[in-house]
């Protein structure tokens, strides 16, 4: 695998991880936005906008735009975080021009009236099908409550209000603002050439609009806090905690990272022979979440409710053993066997290596090979796991819970 | 298309081991089924094989629960265990280095299991937190109440189990399923990746060898229900289910029933993705996918919208189901070609992918199908072809299914 970058004139960044030994080629764009660059006048743009993208420019319409990668074999898709939105396909090699061209129509569509009006009403939809959805809903409330006046708090989808309200002209003024082509990052990886690559990327961007926009990298001060959303008529409750951790450019993320597996991972973890293989939850694990900035550490519990109060007990002593006395030796060596294998495995895919190579350079403007990511995760030690600890303990801070409870006494 | 090496051998007891050697990958994967799925459950005991795939892995050998998952976690090995109508499976990932020492812990999974009654609990009631969530996720319920609609008992039986029956469900049951059901005749091992074929034949030689056949157990057949009926549950969308018969995987005709399914539901370009999102607005999730048993088969479709509106969406996919047969599009079909040719081409890519399509195909047709075999099934599919079988075996005996605040009209 050979890495190459560069930037055009107009501030678009390229990099390329070329792989001959694979079968397919995958380009994507990350755009630097997301719920936390909108106001709350147009909550949801920033999703909305990823669902207009697809409805084609002067040349392609909505139809064109679907069909033609159909008819390229692309598998394609897209998605909205709170910082970053996404545009990928992956495609058989000779495929990549045609893909390209039609992958760099998404980032300038022509945002059509009638256009807007139909996909308002499928995004409405996406926001009833979630609330279906109590493992959803309660991520959503949990990030609202716990990043409560900080941009991180806004929600992806936005309300049924918010997109509503919302207009083609306030997306269009949202898209000339953000879409600009320094906040793009373009990552292919793959059987491809850094020369195709370049002359793809010459021919079809490099007549964006220069200039990229600011946002706030503030920490966040979460003050906490309880918050129940009771539903009588649903059976299990879901409960979903948050408590500041390292941010996505802090160098003790693969520490945060590896302790998480030690703690929360879905198996094998010290919340999954606490909670789960008893059979007392029906899950119980703890993620870390990083974001420019920021971080949280995520406990997600699901269980019946009237185990809800000495499961997050016995969770609270857990993360209190862990701040005060580290994890072994043992459990370190296994974590990180275990980060290894995923690693190399989610790396056989040219799709598997975007969002690692494009993440990196979103977030800390550099190349990490799949060597060195194993290297990194090889390097971490029981002291950088305390040194985690000692910036941000393992806590439950900011508590919201879906489900049949009326109340939630924590100590 | 590569040329593919793929070795089969079927040893003296039945078991069937099929190994594709990859060169351009590190990692290798397995997946073993054994027959002991759920429709060997016992009549008013449904939910015994889900038991039984968790209770296996919770101590094997000289291993305890903790020793067992904690050797396999430094093995890499990204595992799981499963459940379905025909067999408990057991898979994994991990580094083909590391290939040969898992499977021999799953040797002892397979074939020195502790069942211990003092682990029983903790797993049935891992099942049960299992249950009892679906019910709160009206989407997934859905299909699993689809299918008990659709197929007939046993095969119609959730896999998972069913709520109201754990409790009739001893630790004696599972031990006696694990008897009738972890056997050689009909176990079938799927291995993709860097590895030596004739070693890894001879690991398993040593491993499962020597293993006695047991008879097949008889099954009873109870004719489901087929009627549509509705259920009723506070949630935001209504959740729609549409089920219709088919042809199996096994068919001559196979290839001709997926382009009709495709033609409908594969891909951003199909008809219901069109007609009912893109042109209407009245969904954000829909579709429509071929689901095999070993003699016969269901189209699936399913489709969420808002209660007011899910009306509409019913009608209009019905329509576009019966409107199939009245023709196809030349381009429609090469569109389906494309993405399926496609999608062949990147399994390459994806030992896990390889290693249970490989032993899916054993089980169904009791060969292998190269990639390039179904390369050229698809190749030689026509619109004439296709409106052919839709004539000669068109989609019939629907069972729609709704999971919402009203019951729909269907006509």
């Amino acid at each position: 695998m050979e890495f190459f970058e560069t930037e055009l004139d107009n501030g678009l960044k390229v990099i390329a991880e070329v792989n001959p030994a694979v079968y397919s080629a995958a380009a994507s764009f990350f755009v630097r936005t997301g719920a936390r660059d909108e106001t709350d006048e147009v909550s949801g743009v920033s999703h909305f906008l990823e669902h207009m993208a697809f409805k084609g420019n002067d040349n392609y319409t909505a139809d064109d735009v679907n069909r033609i990668f159909d008819e390229l074999g692309a598998r394609y898709n897209a998605s909205t975080s709170e910082e970053v939105t996404l545009y990928y396909a992956a495609v058989l090699p000779e495929y990549l021009p045609k893909t390209f061209e039609l992958l760099s129509t998404l980032i300038r569509p022509s945002l059509r009236d009638e256009d807007f009006e139909i996909e308002k009403k499928v995004i409405l939809e996406e926001i009833g099908m979630y609330q279906d959805q109590p493992t959803f809903t309660v991520y959503d409330k949990t990030m609202a409550t716990h990043f409560a006046d900080h941009p991180l708090g806004r929600s992806i989808l936005g309300s049924t209000q918010s997109i509503t309200d919302l207009t083609a002209d306030q997306m269009r003024e949202y898209h000339s603002r953000q879409y600009r082509a320094g906040n793009v990052t373009l990552a292919v990886a793959g059987n491809t050439t850094w020369d195709e690559v370049l002359s793809l990327a010459n021919t079809w961007c490099s007549d964006w609009p220069s200039g990229a926009s600011g946002r706030s990298l503030d920490e966040a001060r979460p003050a906490g806090g309880v918050e129940l959303l009771t539903r009588e008529s649903s059976v299990q409750q879901h409960i979903m905690s948050m408590s500041p951790a390292p941010s996505a450019r802090d160098p003790l993320r693969y520490a945060a990272q590896i302790l998480a597996v030690i703690v929360g991972d879905d198996s094998g973890s010290r919340m999954f022979w606490d909670l789960v293989d008893p059979g007392d939850a029906e899950a119980a694990e703890i993620g870390f979440n990083e974001y420019d900035g920021s971080g949280t550490w995520l406990t997600y519990l699901s269980c019946q409710p009237d185990d809800v109060e000495a499961n997050l007990e016995r969770i609270r002593r857990l993360y209190a053993d862990v701040n005060e006395s580290g994890v072994t030796a043992e459990e370190l060596e296994t974590a990180k066997n275990k980060a290894a294998s995923r690693i190399v495995l989610r790396s056989e895919r040219p799709m598997g290596r975007l969002s690692s190579l494009g993440g990196n350079w979103v977030y800390l403007n550099s190349y990490r090979s799949v060597k060195a990511d194993l290297d990194a995760v090889n390097a971490v030690t029981r002291e950088d796991i305390r040194k985690v600890t000692e910036k941000c303990p393992l806590n439950v801070l900011t508590t919201v819970g879906i489900g049949p409870l009326k109340s939630l006494a924590l100590n | 298309m590569a040329n593919q090496e793929i070795c089969i051998h079927t040893f003296d007891n039945g078991l069937t081991l099929i190994v594709e050697p990859m060169a351009d990958v590190q990692s290798a994967a397995f997946s073993m089924l054994l027959p002991a799925g759920s429709v060997y459950d016992p009549t008013g005991k449904n939910g015994t094989a889900a038991i039984l795939s968790d209770l296996a892995v919770r101590g094997a050998g000289d291993r305890d629960s903790k020793q067992l998952s904690s050797d396999l976690d430094n093995l890499g090995l990204q595992r799981s265990e499963g459940v379905g109508g025909g067999h408990v499976t057991f898979s994994g990932a991990t580094l083909a280095t590391r290939l040969p020492d898992a499977l021999r812990i799953y040797g002892d999974v397979v074939r020195r299991p502790h069942l211990d009654a003092g682990q029983f609990e903790a797993a049935r009631m891992g099942v049960e937190q299992t249950l009892t969530s679906l019910i709160d996720e009206p989407r997934q319920r859905l299909f699993q109440e689809l299918r008990r609609r659709c197929y007939d008992a046993p095969w119609g039986r959730p896999s998972e189990g069913t709520l109201d029956e754990l409790p009739s469900i001893s630790v004696e049951d599972v031990q006696q399923q694990y008897k009738s059901g972890f056997r050689p005749n009909g176990m079938i091992l799927g291995i993709a990746g860097n590895v030596d074929a004739n070693e890894i034949q001879t690991l398993v030689g040593e491993m499962f060898g020597d293993w006695e056949q047991q008879p097949v157990p008889e099954i009873t057949v109870v004719p489901a229900d087929r009627r549509h009926q509705h259920i009723e549950h506070d949630s935001t969308q209504t959740h729609i289910g549409i089920a219709c018969d088919s042809v199996p995987y096994k068919h001559e005709r196979y290839y001709d029933a997926w382009a009709a399914v495709s033609v409908l539901s594969g891909g951003m370009s199909s008809r219901l993705f069109t007609e009912v999102r893109e042109k209407r607005g009245l969904c954000y999730a829909i579709s429509a996918n071929l689901n095999s048993l070993p003699n016969e088969a269901r189209v699936i479709c399913y489709a969420g919208s808002m209660t007011d509106r899910a009306q509409e969406t019913l009608d209009v996919t019905m329509a576009e189901f019966r409107r199939l047969p009245n023709g196809i599009a030349g381009e429609e079909l090469e569109r389906c070609k494309a993405r399926a040719k496609s999608a062949l081409v990147m399994q390459q890519e994806s030992t896990s992918a390889r290693s249970s399509a490989m032993a899916r195909d054993w089980f169904h047709l009791g060969r292998i199908t190269s990639l390039s075999e179904v390369r050229d099934r698809i190749e030689a599919l026509e619109t004439g072809t296709v409106l052919d079988f839709l004539e000669s075996h068109p989609f019939k005996n629907y069972t729609v299914l709704t999971i919402g605040p009203t019951a729909l009209d269907v006509t």
